[in-house]
């Protein structure tokens, strides 16, 4: 028998069409953002808030990604920015060649940020590379503050984490500091933000975020 | 819940690799596994024995080694297995650590049939 040595990524497929992806970006000057949560955390909800905020003019748009239905598509839409829905058909998360094919067609080099909104689901998408600048991982004051150290591998890789709901603290017994705490434990670098969808409480803090990862347009090209 | 997709990446790996040696059987792939890799070993092993029965890979053997998480302390350079938070050196007691390994999902080895 001959036993032959390798050092390759299981997932090499995806990630060779990730690093596509990322030249693509790069070279446009395209802000890519994968946001990432379990169902309900309220990215949907984020991301109509963050298109609500931006002027007409603005050059955004936004991939969705769901197993069934385009019902975030169609909420989205409705700010009048670009929007397209993945349905994945069951699958569990985004990986690289849905987000490939989702774009067909899109000219990239009239897009400043891309928000790429994965599958609700705090496992899976964590694998899958899909060529972004940033990861943001949301959390909501619903959920547990322990939800960090559960799923230590999505908030490993996350750049930011958006605490969500933030407007409804004084009604759940949720301790932001202590979920502030478990997620830099897992990842010391993680930057935070907390936000309310609903009041825009630190929303300011989110679009300054947002805007300090993006790429000058001709850079890296 | 992904694990079919993983493992069918793995399965295209071994045909491509049986391609580019002129057919020969592949009998047995390697493949680390990371705690921080977000698969399930016991599923992924179960989607893989799926795949395989009855395909034109049998008796093709999946070998998955475990790596739990272990990090690097920026202080003294120990490498430690890092099993709870905080994550403190054993040598030198600093919390000043960093993530040495634990998210593999990679080949380790391929087994050829000699021909």
């Amino acid at each position: 028998m001959n036993r032959i040595p390798m050092e390759r990524k299981v997932l090499s497929e995806n990630d060779r069409i990730a690093a596509e992806l990322r030249a693509i970006y790069e070279r446009n000057g395209t802000l890519c953002v994968n946001f990432i949560s379990a169902p309900g955390s309220g990215k949907t909800a984020l991301l109509e808030r963050t298109l609500a905020g931006f002027d007409a003019g603005r050059r955004v748009a936004v991939l969705t990604g769901d197993i069934q239905t385009d019902n975030d598509a169609r909420r989205l839409a409705r700010y009048g920015f670009p929007v397209r829905q993945i349905s994945t058909g069951g699958t569990c998360h985004l990986d690289a060649r849905m987000v490939q094919r989702g774009l067909e067609g899109w000219p990239l080099e009239s897009l400043d940020i891309l928000f790429v909104e994965n599958v609700g689901n705090l496992v899976c998408p964590t694998s899958y590379d899909l060529g972004e600048k940033a990861r943001v991982v949301v959390l909501s004051v619903t959920e547990g503050e322990d939800k960090p150290l559960k799923y230590p591998a999505t908030f490993y890789r996350a750049d930011l984490m958006v605490l969500n709901k933030i407007d409804l603290l004084p009604y759940v017994p949720f301790d932001a500091g202590l979920a502030h705490d478990n997620a830099r434990r897992v990842n010391p670098q993680i930057e935070i933000v907390n936000v309310s969808c609903t009041t825009g409480e630190g929303f300011d803090a989110w679009y300054r975020w947002l805007e300090a990862q993006r790429v000058p347009v001709g850079a890296g090209g | 819940m992904h694990e079919m997709g993983i493992a069918n990446s793995v399965l295209d790996a071994v045909r491509h690799e049986s391609e580019i040696r002129q057919g020969a059987r592949v009998l047995k792939v390697g493949v680390r596994v990371g705690e921080l890799a977000a698969v399930d070993p016991e599923s992924l092993r179960f989607c893989f024995e799926a795949l395989v029965s009855g395909s034109d890979l049998e008796p093709l053997v999946l070998d998955l080694e475990y790596c739990p998480r272990r990090n690097r302390c920026r202080h003294c350079g120990e490498i430690f297995p890092a099993t709870e938070f905080p994550f403190t050196c054993p040598q030198c007691n600093s919390e000043e650590t960093v993530l040495a390994g634990g998210d593999e999902l990679e080949f380790a080895y391929m087994e050829i049939e000699e021909t």
